[in-house]
């Protein structure tokens, strides 16, 4: 790091400091927290749309009754690999490359706290989405029998009979796990140690405090999943018993340990999102944000009580009565704080004055559907209605509200809010909005009539289904492929944006408020080189 | 790279074809939006609890963002709104303003839904007090295995619907996918405790209107309840993804009178029997063939293919197989390790062949048996009697 740090620099007006050219060895070994994120964000969308094409051959299939495009081998195949591609892939590196990019902005940090440890995170990626969708291309080649074919959840004891997709899944998860600790690690460091003089941690951006918990959250479950897929290697290969009955070991065990990191995980890739959606919000009311206090606490409480509440996944399992009760009460809670974010946000719009812009338009849109997200989720903590909606398309609907609405339309509230600090140019308003509302209406005919199809009886994960359930599986179809084309809107509009456009301003946001927009647009590739005071 | 070249083929023509065709029938299809009319108490209490849910959360949805439209309304830039400074309540008036929805989303969480969903959750595990009978159900890749231990019945229950509706090369039929050979028989009004295991993989076992749904986990017992109040036939299907035709595992129950019910215990207890008898007797090799046919065709078909042809990688072909062509018993009429008959009767751990000696008769096995080693251009020529594979369990 340079020790020789200009005034200018650091203000942002008049100069820019050249950025660092070079070619691939540069994006091969670059420390910078900027190219990074840029790096991050690029392999994201990248892997959306692949993620995005499996699941629309599967919707496709489930167009009309009988199989009409693949047999249940490949359909299985291509359900779990979606939501491992989409989970790890897609949204935990979206993330993460906001934070790459938006955590030394925010809180006034030259770079990353441990930068050839950030390098390292982000080149374990591609390797671990090779290893992933590898087997796809074997099997083509008549090598194996595909990829993972278990479903995301890899449930034994189908994970122990499945074919060898499920080990190249298990090391791609192992390689994804290292990558997220170590970007966890670091982000924590960061935090902790290079905040600018004056920012106390009750003065630290919500962004970074959503992502600090993220990280904590991070170091504290993927280890267990990093175990639980151990165990089920040395059963398939090495003769250990953990999941089998038959010498001494329990399958619902995998259930247990899965979910221990599976429900956190949740919240891993939303607190995140929480963390920018008070930002956005109150850029376009023109009003601070309220209750930051307690978002933070209820930040907290979210990420302490995501660990306590695992099991209301396989109530189906069987459990003794007391066990359920507890996860079903302790479940509920998590409704309160998650309340108080809600309120938080609909107060901080409250009295503003607002503008709608595409960020504001999709932090809205996030707030209305990750509504239903919330509002299903709590019935579904219910054991006794959880009977009938437990492994159904009710559940699929839910977690889809969850994490497309609440978790990808988040990311998107993200990049276009940032996209003009990052590029220095601002983006097409108007393809912003073609974007949001396609995506939004698409999106409810996709997903809206699967809460029915649940309703009315039909199971996930099924290649084929009774003629009752024909009507609304068409519909979801029709929606999911416009769901689907719309991201190509989302897409050649960053892509402008990059090349050109009008030159947005330092502030890009008349409402903006935050360390970040004090900064040129583009920020310098070295920026806050000298920190700045908080007062 | 042919297989991606005639997916993406298959995929455009039959996509632009079906949305001509579906989408002027969307409009005057019958939509399900609810529960399916519930047959037992605990179905009835779960709708019950459903949709007061579904009221409530309606409400907190329309309050909510009724707030939230009202304020994008009223406090835009563009009516002139100026906006306010404040970041938290301030006094107490406030103060008890921002808490009053907290206390009523916890009135809800643990009073207006947590009691009922106590008793419900408490009605719902109390499987034992005064239950009438028991019902065994297995579950296995991809069928059902049903169990009356106080009167010794027990019998397979497959899929009925013919594979060339799912092949789309003929009309679907009413209970397409819903439909199997044996159904499960249940008196109506009766408490039937359900016990749950698996010999494979997890199941579910899942009628929707009966309100429960139970996974069969192999190794342990799980268990449910259902008491039907309606005669009629339900149906429902294997809710845990298990494998390859996790989709094609359906769940068939008749709900009958008493005396009906006891009449068919009956049949069915004589219907065993004379099959038991059966394997007493010398068969012949053409009645084997024409019996192994169609324990083939239930059993075996769904992974080994009907010619016997296998579905590579995962199902062995059975035509030309070493295994199959290879010595039936060893020269003193043991079994021989690994052999054809080992195979069939005992299965092989990790894979899913299963043991299909706790599941099919001795007649049954031996005429599959006989089939395979003399179909799909295997030639051997010999035969296995039911007598002999009853000394080889
Ligand atoms: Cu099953």
């Amino acid at each position: 790091m340079s020790t020789a740090p200009s005034i200018e620099h650091e203000t942002g007006h008049g100069h820019h400091a050249e950025p660092y050219q070079g070619g691939v060895m540069r994006w091969l070994t670059t420390t910078n927290h900027k190219d990074i994120g840029t790096m991050y964000l690029t392999f994201a969308l990248i892997m959306f749309f692949i993620g995005g094409a499996m699941i629309l051959a599967v919707r496709a299939e489930l167009f009309q009754p009988g199989l009409q495009l693949m047999q249940p081998e490949f359909f299985n195949q291509l359900i779990g690999v979606h939501a491992l591609v989409m989970i790890f892939a897609a949204l935990m590196p979206a993330a993460t490359g906001f934070a790459n990019w938006q955590i030394p902005l925010m809180i006034g940090a030259p770079d990353m706290a441990l930068p050839r440890i950030n390098n390292w995170g982000f080149w374990l990626l591609p390797p671990a989405a090779a290893l992933l969708t590898l087997p796809f291309i074997l099997a083509l080649f008549g090598i194996g029998d595909g990829a993972v074919n278990t479903g995301w959840t890899l449930y034994a004891p189908l994970s122990v009979q499945g074919g060898m997709g499920v080990d190249f899944a298990i090391f791609s998860i192992h390689i994804l796990g290292v990558s997220s600790i170590l970007g966890s690690i670091n982000i924590i460091v960061t935090i902790f140690n290079l905040r600018a003089p004056g920012m106390t941690m009750m003065k630290l951006p919500l962004f970074a405090w959503g992502w600090l918990i993220t990280a904590f959250l991070l170091i504290a479950t993927i280890p267990v999943l990093a175990g639980a897929v151990t165990m089920l290697l040395t059963d398939r290969h090495f003769g250990t018993s953990f999941f089998n009955a038959a010498g001494g070991g329990d399958p619902i065990l995998f259930q247990h340990l899965f979910w221990f990191f599976g429900h956190p995980e949740v919240y891993i890739l939303l607190l995140p999102i929480w963390g920018l959606i008070p930002h956005v919000l109150g850029t376009f009311s023109r009003k601070p944000i309220y209750g930051y206090k307690a978002q933070v606490y209820s930040f907290i409480a979210i990420g302490v009580l995501s660990v306590v509440v695992w099991a209301h996944h396989f109530f189906t399992a069987g459990m003794p009565v007391p066990a359920l009760l507890y996860f079903m009460y302790s479940t509920m809670f998590i409704s309160l704080p998650l309340a108080v974010l809600f309120f938080c946000w609909v107060a901080t719009m409250w009295r503003g004055a607002m503008t709608f812009e595409t960020p504001m338009l999709f932090a809205q849109g996030f707030i209305v559907l990750f509504g239903l997200a919330g509002l299903t989720g709590l019935v579904l903590a219910d054991v006794a209605a959880d009977a009938q909606y437990h492994h159904s398309y009710f559940v699929v609907a839910h977690f889809h509200y969850a994490l497309f609405a609440g978790g990808i339309m988040g990311v998107m509230t993200g990049v276009y809010y940032w996209l003009p600090k990052w590029t220095g140019h601002m983006f097409s308003e108007t393809l912003g909005k073609w974007h949001f509302w396609l995506t939004v209406i698409s999106f409810n005919l996709t997903f809206m009539p699967q809460f029915f199809l649940g309703l009315a009886g039909m199971p996930r994960r099924i290649p084929d289904y009774a003629l009752q359930f024909a009507e609304f599986n068409a519909i979801s179809t029709v929606g999911a492929f416009i769901l689907g084309f719309s991201q190509l809107i989302f897409a050649y509009n960053i892509w402008k944006c990059v090349k050109g456009g009008t030159k947005a301003t330092d502030k890009v946001w008349e409402g903006a408020d935050g360390l970040e927009w004090d900064l040129s647009s583009p920020p310098p590739h070295h920026s806050w080189e000298i920190q700045p005071v908080i007062k | 790279m042919k297989i991606l070249y005639r997916f993406c083929l298959r995929a455009g023509i039959s996509l632009s074809g079906l949305l001509l065709a579906v989408l002027p029938s969307l409009a005057h299809a019958d939509y399900s939006w609810n529960f399916p009319t519930p047959v037992t108490p605990i179905a009835r209490d779960t709708l019950e609890i459903h949709n007061h849910f579904m009221i409530v959360i309606t409400i907190l949805f329309v309050v909510v963002f009724g707030i939230m439209i009202y304020s994008m309304v009223k406090h835009r830039k563009s009516v002139g709104h100026q906006p306010a400074r404040f970041t938290g309540p301030t006094g107490t008036v406030q103060w008890i303003w921002a808490l009053v929805p907290f206390a009523i989303l916890l009135f809800i969480d643990y009073v207006l839904m947590g009691i009922p969903a106590y008793h419900a959750v408490l009605d719902m595990e109390d499987t034992r007090t005064k239950a009438d009978m028991v019902l065994k159900v297995t579950g296995m890749q991809w069928k059902w295995q049903y169990e009356y231990p106080d009167s010794g019945i027990k019998y397979l229950s497959t899929t009925s619907t013919p594979r060339e509706q799912i092949a789309n090369k003929e009309a679907k039929g009413e209970h397409y996918l819903l439909e199997v050979d044996n159904p499960v028989v249940l008196p109506v009004g009766k408490k039937v405790r359900i016990l749950l295991t698996s010999t494979d993989v997890i199941h579910t076992w899942w009628v929707p209107q009966f309100g429960v749904k139970r996974d069969a986990i192999p190794g342990f017992l799980r268990e449910t309840w259902v008491k039907i109040e309606q005669p009629g036939t339900y149906r429902g299907q294997c809710a845990e993804l298990c494998g390859k035709d996790h989709g094609f595992m359906p769940v068939v129950v008749h709900a009958v009178p008493e005396p009906e019910y006891l009449a068919w215990v009956d049949e069915k207890k004589s219907k065993l029997a004379a099959a038991a008898a059966g394997s007493d007797k010398t068969w012949s090799k053409e009645d084997l063939l024409a019996a192994g046919k169609d324990v083939y065709e239930k059993q075996c078909a769904v992974c080994h293919q009907s010619e016997g042809q296998g579905l590579a990688p995962a199902f062995p072909a059975l035509a030309g197989s070493k295994i199959v062509t290879g010595p039936l018993l060893s020269p003193e009429g043991k079994l021989l390790k690994d052999s054809h008959v080992d195979r069939v009767l005992n299965g092989k751990e990790g894979t899913a062949m299963q043991a299909f000696k706790n599941t099919l008769s001795d007649t049954d096995l031996a005429a599959v048996i006989t089939y395979e080693r003399n179909s799909f251009g295997n030639k051997k020529g010999d035969l296995i009697q039911p007598a002999q594979i009853k000394s080889l369990r």
